[in-house]
């Protein structure tokens, strides 16, 4: 839609929304990027930051608010313009809560530094990478109104539920093998259940992008194969020497 | 929680419902209008759904209105106007050389942009046409036609303790439902409005909008509009016209959120350059 509208200043409020969005969503790769180095490197000084930087994802959050509220009192939106910002209300809050999750891992480092003993960190960088460029490519898709790549990502979150279930399996075994890391491993649970359901915001805001762009909802069911809720370890698959 | 299917059955009573195909008032097919040699309009095959509000929307000279006036063939009144296709009223070809002009007129009505209420009392304006169509005789009678059709404009209220003043001593809203009350004073079947908002203030602007969507329970309405926000509003159903041919038409639902044609898009949107 590079066609620009009679009154160019509708195009430059329409832009601005957009540069509202593109901006929150970089913060919240940076928010991610920065949790996720604190918890590998055992930086609570980076953590206690991106805590703090949070709030700048909530403020402009509230500028996406009244930005598309005066768009709409004053230019009355059709069409695509309208589904435009309807996309940008609906899309802000998906990337609010992702800088939620984000500042909840960094808390749970700053509590973790506290834990009488670590656990080793293995899936969970990896699954955090996953999710991070899930987050950047759907803002790509954003910017560029590019449903393709939208279907992408959405199409990946499958990944990031089979890295959450091998995170619980290897969690849970860590727990069965030395209670004294249920503490560490707990926080460590609550983290990666934060990282996938960053991923199920990135996969809403590609849903969110397919309307906007084409005016119709992504008509099949999401491939999902998070299967943690009924996943039970038993106790011989932790002790060694079984088989 | 017992009950909930049985309230379930019990709520299926048949209501009006705006998702229920309509049927078809008026069918025109592959109309063209030439004005001398030139020609406005190419082609248009258009149905007009029944007791519903249909817009006709485009840039001006897009041919919206040409097509409004062969809908009771004001076109014939325009010399060198020349209308080619068929449009079927009921079923019935109105184009035909055939047909009673002035019965067609009453049961097609039209209300114009300008209220133009005959230089008349209020009471005359309505019990013109019903006087000429010889649909009462007594006092009685057209007192009634005078009540029904002024209370059905929302105007009886107003009007009613002067009904011997003259009609241009009205405001622009009230003349213009007067103009909307003399058109349904013949119980006609169709009514196709050009532009019946665009010389009226906001609020008049809002009784006649209010108005229209009463009228659709017994009335077809066309209506055409420049303002997209009051197609919008006000019908089910819309028509896009650009440089004479009929681009895309659907639910105004549709038209305005997700249209399918670039053409509709960009003019909708403000990016007509």
């Amino acid at each position: 839609m590079d066609k620009g509208h009679i009154v160019t200043s509708f195009d430059a409020e329409l832009a601005r929304l957009t540069g509202l969005i593109t901006q929150m969503g970089e913060l919240a790769v940076a928010q991610i990027d920065g949790s996720v180095r604190a918890l590998v490197r055992h930086d609570t000084k980076l953590a206690k930051k991106v805590v703090a930087d949070d709030a700048e994802i909530d403020a402009l959050e509230a500028e996406v608010d009244r930005a598309a509220l005066n768009l709409m009192a004053l230019r009355q939106p059709m069409a695509d313009d309208l589904r435009r910002a309807l996309a940008a209300m609906k899309i802000a809050p998906d990337i609010e809560r992702i800088g939620d999750y984000a500042k909840n891992i960094a808390k749970r480092t700053v509590a973790l530094d506290q834990a009488p003993v670590t656990t080793p960190i293995v899936t969970i960088p990896r699954m955090a990478q996953m999710v991070r460029e899930m987050v950047r490519d759907v803002m790509q898709a954003f910017a560029d109104h590019d449903i393709e790549l939208a279907r992408k990502v959405w199409e990946r979150d499958v990944e990031i539920d089979e890295s959450y279930d091998a995170v619980f399996r290897e969690l849970l075994t860590h727990m069965m093998e030395d209670p004294r890391r249920i503490t560490s491993c707990t926080h460590l649970l609550f983290t990666a259940k934060n990282i996938e359901r960053i991923g199920d915001l990135a996969t809403n805001i590609a849903e969110r992008i397919h309307f906007q762009v084409t005016g119709d909802f992504i008509d099949e069911d999401r491939p999902k194969h998070d299967l943690s809720s009924v996943m039970v370890v038993e106790p011989r698959e932790a002790g060694a020497g079984n088989g | 929680m017992a009950n909930l299917a049985e309230t379930q059955t019990t709520e299926g009573v048949p209501v009006a419902n705006d998702d229920i195909p309509q049927a078809i008032r008026i069918a025109a097919e592959r109309v063209s209008v030439f004005y001398g040699e030139k020609q406005a309009l190419f082609d248009v095959d258009l149905d007009i759904a029944s007791h519903s509000v249909t817009s006709l929307i485009g840039p001006s000279g897009c041919g919206k209105s040409t097509f409004l006036r062969c809908l009771n063939r004001m076109n014939d009144t325009i010399e060198g106007c020349r209308v080619a296709g068929n449009i079927k009223l009921d079923g019935v070809e109105i184009l035909s050389d055939a047909l009673d002009v002035v019965q067609l007129r009453a049961r097609v009505g039209m209300v114009f942009q300008k209220p133009n209420p005959f230089p008349k009392s209020i009471a005359d304006n309505i019990t013109y046409a019903p006087r000429i169509h010889g649909l009462a005789t007594t006092k009685a009678d057209f007192d009634a036609i005078v009540e029904r059709s002024l209370r059905r404009a929302g105007l009886w209220d107003e009007v009613k303790d002067r009904l011997d003043e003259p009609g241009t001593g009205l405001s622009g809203g009230q003349q213009q439902r007067l103009c909307i009350a003399r058109a349904i004073a013949v119980q006609p079947e169709v009514i196709l409005m050009d532009e019946p908002c665009s010389a009226l203030d906001p609020i008049a602007t809002a009784r006649i909008e209010e108005l229209i969507d009463e009228l659709r329970q017994e009335y077809t309405i066309v209506i055409v509009t420049h303002s997209m926000q009051q197609a919008a509003r006000v019908s089910q159903k819309t028509a896009f016209f650009h440089l004479g041919i009929l681009v895309e038409e659907g639910e105004t639902e549709q038209i305005f959120t997700a249209p399918r044609d670039e053409r509709t898009q960009d003019y909708i949107t403000g990016r007509f350059g």
